[in-house]
């Protein structure tokens, strides 16, 4: 069973995000990077699997310039092989990633490829099922609970729904998985070995087209501005009802027999 | 209700009949009078392993005279005990998967009493660094290594915001990089100091009592990274070198005649552990610098207080430091110095140390009240029982564990904590009717 993780690199939030001078992106001189939460939930699901069925888990992170820790920690955590894929100044969008992903997938060997559902700089969503299309794979997002067929030739996926409800989908493999959340904590990765395998790891590299982008154009990027205060309602349960009922009639929003 | 104690791994001691020794044979009855002495052979991977690891060497030397059970500050709160350790490891448990690894604070007060020098400074951060390798950790602790790795400080804070204490320090705080000369003092603030809001407390107090000293000092500011002492005895050493690299590559950039830092813990780690990292200095705790210079301060205000004096393991028991906060606290007016039963070389630890400090959800399944607390209630009793106490403190772990302690004490209002600088800052201020 080969397992292949697909990963990037998103600003760390603790620093606060600054506009750059140009109005359409972020101010990188202060961004530091770390991966993808969903990503990691993505790593730390391949590695329980290679860990269950056995497998290889085989990490590929778009190469935005400083993924080397990013992958060495994949390493630390227990992945076979670590590829960066392609070179780009900023990180691309989803359309782009994926067909830099695909053009890396071309050559390599895989049952199942993991990615996160989505990352916290553009909340697009859009690599895995792109990924499937361009690769005529199939795919499933928001998934949790990844269970192998004994045979390894399907899956068995949860996608939960509102109110509770959980759909459970079988897969055929190979397919495209967009996680959700990893049935552990991300484990933790020793700096020691980080800092070890940094000097002695060996990270490959894939080519990779850097365009065919979504065709949209940033146009202005802006910090959200607060302009409305939140009212806080005091008093009793009935002045409380009372101010309710009377903001509810003053936005039109009361039926007729409300009144 | 009755904990639920762990289970002693005893199946794999074994019960001889006889025994040679070094080609004695110890089996017989000729030293007993009544019965043959029971005579138990051990399985020794787990003792051979700990003794192989660099700095676990001491666990063998163990004799088991029990010194250290009663003056463990752990043992005090739950059934943890030094020479416990001694006998899991003896009957096959390696401790990768117990959860005494995690219950030392490495406050070092059992090392203090052994007459064979087992020393769990140095066998316990030789163990648990195994467990990290494993990746092994308590998830809350995890969490607290990764702030460090990224950010430089444990909290997981911007490191542009190390220095945001200083706008409202009331005076002048310079950047090292910005005087571009050399100093006398460069003053590292430290983790808690710089971010924590009590911290910033004492932060801003130190300033004012420098700038009155005239003292020719600046600090780093967002240059500065997190000591990580408490990382390394709880085990990280990878992440503690990392962070030393970039500390002495900092410390090398600028001129200055000696280090002055807040933490205990910083001061652990600059003047016992950096020289073998490569950097040696003249390296003085906040109190070993003030204390000369305590005459010169002047004072407008009498505090009018009863204080007692917690002593930090990692300035006092382990560094030899008793002293000068001592001294600094006779000096200023209307301070009354009491001492708790537990002072100076038995102090009790507060539980931060070796890692302690972000272990509290691990640990609380494992005692029956945090140190912190039991502490508190030994201040209250020994300043508070009329009226209000002041429990001062020379370490920046120490105002946030004290202070939610007496709260969760029910002390609240009656025992106040400051550190000694927010003491001292207090008295040079006019009084304030």
């Amino acid at each position: 069973m080969e397992l292949i993780v697909l990963l990037k690199a998103v600003p760390d939030l603790t620093e606060e995000l600054e506009i750059d001078a140009a109005g359409t992106g972020l101010a990188t001189e202060w961004l530091t990077w770390v991966a993808s939460e969903w990503d990691e939930y993505a790593v730390e699901e391949a590695l329980q699997l290679k860990e269950s069925f056995g497998a290889t888990v085989t990490c590929l992170a778009l190469d935005t310039g400083s993924v080397d820790e990013l992958l060495a920690t994949c390493l630390a955590r227990g992945a076979d092989r670590v590829l960066k894929v392609g070179s780009f100044e900023r990180p691309p969008d989803s359309h782009t990633a994926a067909r830099a992903f695909a053009a890396a997938l071309g050559g390599l060997s895989y049952d199942l490829v993991l990615t996160g559902v989505q990352a916290i700089d553009d909340v697009d969503g859009q690599v895995g099922p792109l990924l499937g299309a361009a690769l005529d794979l199939p795919h499933v997002s928001v998934v949790t609970h990844i269970a192998l067929a004994t045979d390894g030739k399907s899956a068995t996926v949860n996608q939960e729904y509102a109110g509770g409800i959980v759909g459970e989908f079988e897969v055929d493999l190979p397919a495209i998985l967009g996680v959700q959340t990893s049935r552990e904590v991300p484990r933790y990765a020793p700096v020691s070995r980080v800092r070890q395998l940094l000097k002695t790891a060996e990270i490959g590299h894939l080519d990779a087209p850097a365009d065919g982008g979504s065709g949209l154009i940033v146009e202005a990027m802006e910090v959200p501005k607060a302009d409305h205060q939140a009212e806080m309602i005091g008093g009793n349960a009935d002045a409380i009802a009372a101010r309710l009922v009377e903001i509810l009639r003053e936005r039109g929003l009361t039926s007729g027999s409300a009144r | 209700m009755g904990r639920e104690l762990p289970m002693m791994k005893v199946d794999r001691v074994i019960e001889l009949e006889h025994a040679v020794v070094d080609g004695v044979d110890i089996s017989g009855h000729w030293n007993r009078m009544f019965t043959d002495r029971s005579i138990e052979e051990y399985p020794t991977e787990a003792m051979d392993w700990v003794t192989g690891l660099a700095g676990g060497e001491s666990l063998r030397s163990c004799y088991q005279c029990g010194k250290c059970v009663p003056v463990c500050p752990v043992n005090h709160v739950g059934s943890y005990g030094p020479r416990k350790l001694h006998v899991k490891v003896l009957r096959g448990n390696n401790l990768l998967d117990d959860p005494d690894l995690w219950l030392c604070t490495t406050c070092g007060n059992c090392l203090r009493v052994c007459p064979k020098e087992v020393n769990p400074l140095e066998f316990m951060p030789a163990i648990r660094e195994q467990a990290v390798l494993e990746g092994n950790v308590p998830a809350e602790l995890a969490k607290v290594f990764e702030n460090l790795q990224r950010q430089g400080n444990p909290h997981g804070h911007s490191p542009r915001k190390r220095a945001d204490w200083v706008a409202d320090a009331g005076v002048p705080v310079p950047l090292i990089a910005e005087i571009g000369r050399p100093v006398d003092v460069l003053w590292y603030v430290s983790d808690y100091t710089s971010y924590h809001p009590r911290g910033q407390d004492a932060a801003r107090a130190m300033a004012r009592i420098l700038t009155a000293l005239g003292i020719d000092f600046a600090i780093l500011g967002n240059e500065e990274r997190s000591d990580a002492d408490s990382a390394r005895l709880a085990g990280e050493t990878g992440l503690f070198e990392m962070l030393a690299e970039q500390n002495i590559k900092t410390f090398r950039k600028y001129e200055f005649e000696r280090l002055v830092v807040m933490d205990p813990h910083a001061f652990n780690a600059f003047k016992n552990v950096y020289p073998r990292h490569g950097w040696e200095g003249e390296v003085l705790h906040y109190t070993q610098f003030l204390a000369p210079l305590i005459d010169r301060i002047e004072f407008k205000s009498s505090v009018d207080v009863d204080v007692t004096y917690h002593d930090p393991c990692y300035l006092g028991r382990n560094n030899g430091e008793f002293d000068a906060p001592r001294r600094l606290l006779e000096a200023i007016p209307g301070v009354r110095l009491a001492e708790m039963p537990h002072n100076k070389k038995n102090g009790y630890c507060c539980g931060g140390g070796g890692g302690g400090m972000w272990l509290d959800g691990f640990v609380a399944d494992h005692v029956s009240e945090r140190l912190s607390e039991r502490r508190v209630r030994e201040a209250v009793e020994t300043v508070a029982m009329d009226g209000t106490g002041v429990l001062s403190v020379a370490c920046p772990y120490e105002p946030s564990r004290f202070e939610d302690a007496v709260k969760s004490t029910g002390n609240d209002g009656r025992l106040i904590v400051r550190d000694i600088v927010e003491l001292i800052d207090q008295a040079m201020q006019p009084a304030t009717s």
